[in-house]
């Protein structure tokens, strides 16, 4: 096909904004609102300037946007090293333990921050009551001084969520507002700005130097420079062909403005990725996809299947068969297979047994009790899956006396929830020096191997089971040690690769094209010169999911369905190359497809490379079913040959730091 | 549940640069029509139900209706969030209604000071674990 190129023809040529920083956060999420907190505290006094780029608003940008209902990961009165034991139990085995550790001694100082700007969090009083989080403040201490809070589970509390974006917003805002003021930037916080590409150093090519991408309100590019830089943009939705078949596509479990950017822009210039064939495939609420972690955990509901039978136990010695030790005790990969095996069966539907629940709730509680505890079972929804309550509403379903029916999800690629895909970092120097662990450390905490480029939250792999907390907490970890990087390299001067006329004529061809050719056909939609976002992201999902273990086809791949699964996807990057946007917003829809293509070529790559099923429940390999600790108890890593384009695997040994 | 606006509502947010539901949803999908001076929803497909565009909207003018491929038709979720917490009203399909109200924030909004009474940063310590507020306030990082 012939190649088309921005040469400002068709297309107006829009303003170049050139941004000189420091410190440059892609992202304006947790981990990204996090690392503003913690670096502008030691960044202000040096005079190191930080920049914050958000596609949204922060006040309700990344996966927290809507709220949530829980704070799943706050150590309180546990060890980390238990917090381990537990992520790497539900993680099938091969974590990076440095990193798990670091975080899990750091994370409650988050959770305190948030309690004092703001946060309602439940209080479990001393009479053993349990109150609301408005209430707890006013009668209950602080978490920070003693305070009890209601748990969920061993590592989860429960909060009154709706608002916890826009306190852990107003707090970053005011940070980079600190750090604006001192440092005399003209603006260092911008919202609808989408970056596209990581731009590499002129003189080192395993350098990021700066980062490329447009307004998606004004017809403006922004270039920017940094020394360092932290990209934290979320996880990869849609890049399986959902459950849903019409409207209800844009009601993903995961925030579906999650496109994989996180993984992509730092691969694209050589970044290494870590685990990337991990995926969460999460079992919830059908088509609502309403959070279950509260129902099992705080209402105590069980699931079973149609014929009443806990499917979990009548699976339990199969699993034990299949997969050993790994089935002692059931993760979340391995109730997924339990509930699998049983659909396939056709006894479905699973149902949720809310009604049992509260049957059970009922011998201990009274009436006025049995009030509050379906008010805080509604409350579970309206804080972070509002679509849930009202489907509910929908089906006349009343949880206390009507079960509802679970399903198993799409694939999601996440690092920051119950999933460990994302990008090799180097871990904390004290840990790892002490434990010997040579392969994970190579100067920064958090730092990706290309030299100044920090990921954090849904970009740091083989590190599951952050959630928002944690989320917050490495990039606070991260924050600090970009300032350090900084204080460190204080002679280095960012130089683009390329011209920044270059990489914005590359952005801004979907645009060329588009003008170039609309008016070949009667009407734009279908033409034979370019590819609309839109169908970009269908052909791309509908890849996935036949070939990559898609929910389609329960999970299941191979070799050869891999192989010509990455056929297919080879020619649709090829034809990513005639991408073509009417508006600035298609525009932004067409590099997040982009982004979303790749991400789904690293997870497809590395099931391929990982010859074993080691997560049932989340993919499952035809011809490799079983778990192969031998040869694959250990970290996968591939790499992007920025030269080349070709794919690099290795395997990297797993070390335990934490004993069983 | 794509969010809609209701055409009678919608003052265009009085003709400023952008309307409130422009500026505050994730996936941006709110758009002004400024012949007519109404917002509308570009891309119901992309809607997560996140209910920003509602909760933020000055005139009461989206709300949601429930995502057409699985969702019946009748009910609806609506929300008023104030200051300090946020009021539900579900209205079934068979027409009963629930109410609730949550705390949402145990501080006045725009109040956060974030460094006021934390400790500076130790520079002495940058390498090593904990972050500033664990340092300032000589908390020891445990080690594995």
């Amino acid at each position: 096909m012939e190649k088309e190129t921005c040469t400002w023809s068709y297309c107006e040529k829009p303003e170049i904004v050139e941004i000189e920083t420091d410190i440059l956060l892609v992202g304006g999420g947790m981990a990204a609102c996090g690392a503003a907190f913690e670096a502008a505290r030691w960044a202000t006094p040096k005079g190191i300037k930080i920049v914050m780029v958000d596609k949204a608003a922060t006040d309700r940008s990344g996966s927290v946007a809507m709220g949530l209902s829980a704070i799943n990961t706050y150590m309180g009165e546990n060890d980390p090293a238990d917090y381990v034991r537990y992520v790497r139990a539900d993680l099938m085995g091969i974590i990076r333990e440095d990193l798990v550790y670091d975080l899990g001694r750091h994370v409650d100082d988050s959770v305190h921050l948030f309690e004092e700007w703001g946060l309602p969090i439940w209080k479990t009083l001393d009479d053993g009551k349990k109150v609301d989080g408005a209430e707890g403040k006013k009668v209950g201490k602080l978490l920070k001084d003693g305070g009890k809070p209601v748990r969920s589970g061993r590592w989860q509390i429960m909060i009154n969520g709706e608002s916890y974006k826009v306190i852990v917003a107003e707090a970053a805002k005011k940070a980079l507002e600190y750090n604006r003021e001192a440092t005399g930037m003209e603006q260092n916080h911008f919202e609808r700005v989408f970056i596209v590409k990581l731009i590499p150093d002129a003189n080192d090519p395993n350098r990021v130097a700066g980062a490329v991408g447009f307004s998606v309100r004004e017809h403006k590019a922004y270039v920017f420079k940094a020394k360092c830089m932290l990209v934290a943009a979320g996880g990869c939705v849609n890049v399986f062909r959902p459950r849903s078949t019409g409207e209800g596509m844009g009601r993903t479990w995961f925030a579906v403005w999650n496109a994989g950017s996180t993984y992509t822009m730092p691969a694209e210039i050589g970044a290494k990725m870590v685990l990337m064939e991990n995926r969460f495939v999460p079992a919830r609420f059908k088509d609502g996809y309403g959070p279950v972690g509260a129902w099992f955990l705080f209402f105590k509901a069980k699931a079973t299947n149609a014929l009443g039978e806990d499917y979990c136990a009548t699976w339990h010695e199969e699993l034990k068969k299949r997969y050993g030790k790994y089935a002692e005790v059931l993760g979340t990969c391995l109730r997924n297979t339990a509930m699998m095996e049983d659909m396939k069966l056709g006894k479905g539907p699973i149902w949720m047994r809310t009604d049992l629940a509260f049957e059970e709730a009922k011998k201990v509680m009274d009436a006025k009790e049995i009030k509050h505890l379906e008010a805080e079972a509604w409350e579970d929804f309206l804080d972070m899956t509002i679509a849930q309550a009202g489907l509910w509403a929908a089906n006349n379903i009343r949880p206390e006396e009507q079960y509802s029916e679970l399903m198993p999800s799409e694939p999601y690629l996440l690092g920051s929830h119950a999933g460990c895909a994302g990008l090799w970092t180097s871990g904390p120097e004290d840990i790892c020096k002490a434990h010997g662990l040579d392969e994970y450390f190579w100067g920064y905490n958090r730092m990706t191997t290309v030299d100044g480029l920090f990921t954090a939250g849904d970009g740091c792999g083989a590190s599951g089971h952050k959630f928002s907390s944690g989320s917050h907490a490495e990039g606070r970890i991260a924050g600090k040690e970009m300032v350090r990087y900084v204080l460190e390299h204080q002679d280095y001067t960012p130089t683009l690769a390329k011209s920044a006329d270059e990489y914005v004529a590359e952005i801004f061809l979907p645009f060329e094209i588009y003008e170039k050719y609309k008016n070949y056909t009667t009407d734009p939609t279908v033409n034979p010169h370019y590819i609309r976002p839109g169908m970009l992201q269908k052909r791309l999902q509908k890849i996935m999911d036949e070939y990559v273990a898609g929910a389609g086809y329960w999970y299941m791949t191979s070799k050869t369905m891999l192989e010509e699964g990455l056929r297919q996807l080879t020619l649709l990057k090829e034809d990513s190359a005639k991408m073509a946007a009417a508006d600035h917003h298609e525009l932004m829809r067409c590099w997040e497809n982009y982004h979303r293509i790749t991400a789904g070529e690293a997870h497809a790559r590395h099931i391929l490379f990982r010859e074993e099923t080691r997560y049932p429940g989340y993919y499952f390999r035809g011809d490799f079913p079983g778990i192969d600790d031998e040869n694959w108890k250990c970290f996968t890593v591939s790499r992007i040959n920025p030269e080349t384009g070709q794919w690099e695997f290795e395997k990297i040994p797993y070390k335990q730091i934490i004993p069983d | 549940m794509p969010s809609y606006v209701i055409t009678e509502k919608c003052d265009g947010c009085k003709g400023q640069e952008r309307t409130a539901c422009m500026y505050i949803c994730p996936n941006d999908l709110m758009k002004l029509d400024r012949d007519r001076m109404k917002a509308w929803n570009q891309e119901p497909d992309q809607c997560w139900e996140c209910y920003n565009c509602v909760k933020i909207c000055p005139q009461q003018a989206i709300e949601v209706r429930g995502y057409a491929d699985f969702c019946p038709m009748g009910a609806n979720v609506i929300p008023l969030r104030g200051t300090d917490a946020i009021m539900w009203t579900i209205k079934f399909r068979d027409g009963s209604l629930k109410r609730f109200k949550f705390p949402i924030r145990t501080t006045p909004e725009g109040s956060i000071d974030p460094y006021a009474g934390k400790p500076e940063p130790d520079f002495s310590k940058i390498k090593e674990p904990g972050f500033f507020t664990h340092q300032g306030e000589g908390k020891e990082m445990p080690k594995p």
